[in-house]
């Protein structure tokens, strides 16, 4: 593609490409995010390919694979335009249906049509499927028009039009003025003002400066940075552009995790893309700015998420924090003011430049500004991205977008903010969310992760689990984290092994409060979160494990039996066959019994029994 | 598995001629690709020709979690271990695939077949818990379901 030169040039290339673009024309789109690609949606992309040719209706209609459209419960997911027809759940084996009933007759197929749990209406049309329908999708909302590897695409819906307002009528201090004004907060989990940070780093006295987009999201259960890299990279980078302009940076690096190939890969295509037709390098649209984006990999440690780590990654050193100050807007990469943001801050730029910081400051509360994205995960119905203004409260975003607890259980505690976070009981659900509530609750924002937690989740459990986490990941710089993670973590694992004492409670938390205090990073400062959140909440059932010796949730190996129900079995012997210590002893068509010295508990008879006939105690 | 090569590693290398800053890392990385784990001498060549003290790249090569000082089995399973599949019960998997290998995660079976390995998270919670054999993605996993995925690939020992 040509470079262009001017915002002029731009606008031309953007009115052209309007022209060209007839909506009425049949388009279909399939989601190759990661989640609909592992249920094969590649597979599926080459089927349609295949019968689109087959018929020879290449003329009539558009195949395009897009980025992550966020109801991952129900991938691979095609949706046919102009009509947003919405089928979910597609096979291979549907693809010579689709093609010849809906692209060409026009008719809805309605086996592959999605249901609404709650009424058993079938619904055709994506935008009134409830998991969209109650959403206010500001970022995401690209991810399903567009091919994230055409810049193109980007541009003929508005694309790049924020980064050529910023350049040709704007001045630094104006952007970072209308950032302020947006009040748009860090991302990332933390929620500084973004406003204020680049006015930091702008001010800060140094002849370079850098910006960096921090992509190394590490939380387990969230994925919508990556979704968002995935699916609308160019997005990213013009935030990146517009925050280089305002800063007075000349060069960004998007410091990204190795375990998302497909995010790195579009980035990169992304970036290339705009580097040719001149968004991204010396002179950018006639403007006389110069500026350029880099992308540094990840290799494999949770701590680089905490910035003064990750821009010692960048440099090539081990990821270990420093003391701040100096911040980074004062020192930071090679010792210059270096602004560092998350990726969905960056994202939010150019929406904030196009639509102006009036606008984006009446949606969501008075603290909290714009909309929030939320990887709703675990023991949840409609797994996927949620994206809701701040404010919203947990049922609407569990129960109402996330359809609620699967198999008729009972929703216990939502994990929210990662190991750096904690978990809310049922009692709070109606709390709106923002960044201050969620730390009076003893959660954080963090990255936007949360994980659903039934009946039959052991919140000692989890709470070991994360323990085992932090404990892993520190990097083991200073003595509370290393030492004190390790120290707790062998506490919960005595205790889910029924081997707690009474003083094991106060123990933990003197040494939660001792690791809060006086660790040098972010990681090991809420390190101790997720097991104070669930003393507050759920302080019964650590004490049921250390004094009942039992776990109620019936999670722990060591505190719970598996028993044959006489009654219900049949002496069918797939237990005994599959047992992998053999505990399992009886004839064909008699009642079998298990060796309790012998049984690991593994639970694997319970879940081969077709006839329930294994209890768990 | 490929057989180190000087070749290979100066390739490379000659990648990161102009010496950009912080290339260390990135140099590691692509050998690890290549070779899915950093053989010694080619830690020694990249601490040469980069200027870098091996003490330096060999602290490098420990930190992070995507490098690996011992060679790969021929298959790799990563169980993803992130908190979605975690409620969901990857541990019973996890375990499955420890008894049935008698190998431990970080460690490679006797016969160089498998490598058992877990991950953070893949983002992929709607399928959890997941494991990821060879790049191939099975979701919905359960203890039951693992020796019949071992003998698809290739594990002798394992049921049916």
């Amino acid at each position: 593609m040509e470079k262009m030169r001017t915002p002029a040039e731009l606008e031309e290339l953007r009115r052209l490409l309007s022209k060209e673009q007839d909506a009425s024309q049949l388009c279909v789109t399939l989601c190759g995010g990661t989640g609909c690609r592992a249920y094969g949606s590649e597979g599926v992309l080459e089927a349609l390919q295949g019968e689109i040719k087959a018929q020879a209706i290449e003329n009539r209609v558009n195949l395009r694979m897009t980025g992550c459209h966020g109801f991952c419960e129900r991938g691979p997911l095609v949706v046919i335009q102009p009509k947003e027809i919405f089928y979910h759940g597609v096979k291979v084996e549907d693809v010579p249906q689709i093609i010849s009933e809906t692209v060409v007759k026009g008719e809805i197929i309605d086996s592959l049509l999605y249901v609404d749990p709650s009424t058993g209406q079938k619904i055709a049309c994506e935008s009134e499927v409830p998991f969209y329908k109650k959403q206010r999708r500001l970022l995401l909302d690209m991810n399903g028009q567009i091919d994230p590897t055409s810049v193109t695409d980007y541009i003929t819906l508005g694309g790049y039009g924020s980064l050529s307002k910023v350049l040709s009528q704007m001045t630094p201090e104006k952007v970072i003025a209308e950032v302020t004004r947006a009040k748009l907060r860090g991302r990332g989990g933390a929620g500084f003002p973004a406003g204020l940070k680049w006015r930091f780093t702008r001010e800060a006295s140094g002849d370079t400066k850098y910006v960096v987009c921090n992509a190394d999201e590490g939380d387990p259960g969230a994925y919508m940075d990556r979704s968002i890299m995935e699916g609308n990279p160019h997005r990213v980078v013009e935030g990146m552009i517009i925050g280089g302009y305002a800063i007075g940076a000349h060069r960004g690096f998007v410091y990204i995790r190795n375990e998302y190939p497909l995010a790195v890969k579009h980035l990169g295509t992304a970036i290339a893309q705009a580097r040719e037709c001149g968004l991204l390098g010396k002179d950018i649209l006639g403007s006389g700015f110069d500026f350029d984006v880099e992308i540094r990999l990840g290799a494999g440690a949770f701590v680089c998420g905490e910035e003064t780590a990750l821009m010692a990654s960048i440099e090539g050193r081990t990821g270990e924090p420093r003391p701040r100050p100096p911040y980074p807007a004062q020192e930071g990469l090679w010792s210059q003011p270096t602004n560092i943001n998350n990726v969905k801050s960056w994202a939010n730029v150019p929406l904030i430049i196009e639509k102006g910081a009036d606008w984006y400051a009446q949606i969501g509360t008075e603290g909290s500004k714009g909309t929030k994205i939320f990887s709703v995960v675990g023991k949840i119905n409609n797994t996927g991205l949620v994206e809701v203004p701040m404010g919203a409260t947990l049922r609407h975003i569990i129960f109402d977008i996330g359809g609620g607890i699967p198999n008729g259980k009972e929703f216990k505690a939502v994990q929210i903010g990662g190991p750096s976070g904690g978990c809310i009981p049922k009692e709070h659900l109606d709390t709106p969310i923002d960044y201050e509530s969620l730390t009076e609750l003893g959660a954080m924002m963090g990255s936007g992760g949360m994980v659903i937690c039934d009946e039959d989740t052991c919140m000692v459990d989890l709470a070991r689990y994360f323990m085992t986490f932090v404990q892993e990941e520190s990097c083991g710089k200073c003595v509370p984290c290393r030492v004190g993670t390790k120290a707790m973590l062998e506490t919960l694992a005595r205790i889910t092994k029924g081997e707690g004492r009474e003083t094991d409670i106060d123990y933990l938390l003197e040494l939660a409060e001792a690791i809060k205090g006086s660790s040098l990073c972010g990681l090991g400062q809420t390190a101790p979160n997720p097991v104070l959140s669930t003393l507050r909440y759920f302080r019964d059932e650590y004490e049921t494990h250390i004094y009942e010796k039992r776990c109620p949730a019936k999670v722990c190996p060591d505190l719970i039996t598996y028993e044959v129900i006489a009654d219900l079995c049949t002496g069918c012997m797939v237990c005994a066959r599959n047992c992998p210590t053999e505990a399992i002893s009886g004839e064909k068509g008699t009642v079998h019994t298990i060796d309790q010295d012998l049984c690991v508990r593994c639970g694997l008879c319970k879940e081969l029994c077709k006839f329930d006939a294994i209890s768990v105690r | 598995m490929a057989d180190f090569s000087v070749k290979v590693v100066d390739d490379i290398l000659n990648g990161y001629r102009d010496g950009a800053e912080g290339s260390l890392i990135p140099v590691l990385g692509e050998i690890q690709d290549r070779y899915h784990y950093l053989p010694r001498d080619a830690l020694i060549l990249v601490s040469e020709w980069l200027g870098v003290p091996l003490s330096q790249v060999y602290s490098i090569a420990t930190f992070y979690n995507a490098f690996s000082l011992k060679p790969q089995g021929r298959h790799l399973i990563h169980v993803c271990t992130g908190t979605a599949c975690h409620v969901r019960g990857a541990a019973q998997v996890l375990d499955r695939l420890q008894r049935r290998l008698e190998i431990r995660p970080g460690e490679t079976t006797p016969d160089g077949e498998f490598t058992l390995e877990t991950v953070n998270c893949l983002g992929a919670c709607a399928l959890g818990p997941i494991t990821v054999i060879d790049g191939e993605y099975f979701g919905q996993m359960a203890a039951s379901r693992v020796d019949k995925l071992l003998k698809e690939f290739g594990m002798e020992r394992a049921k049916a």
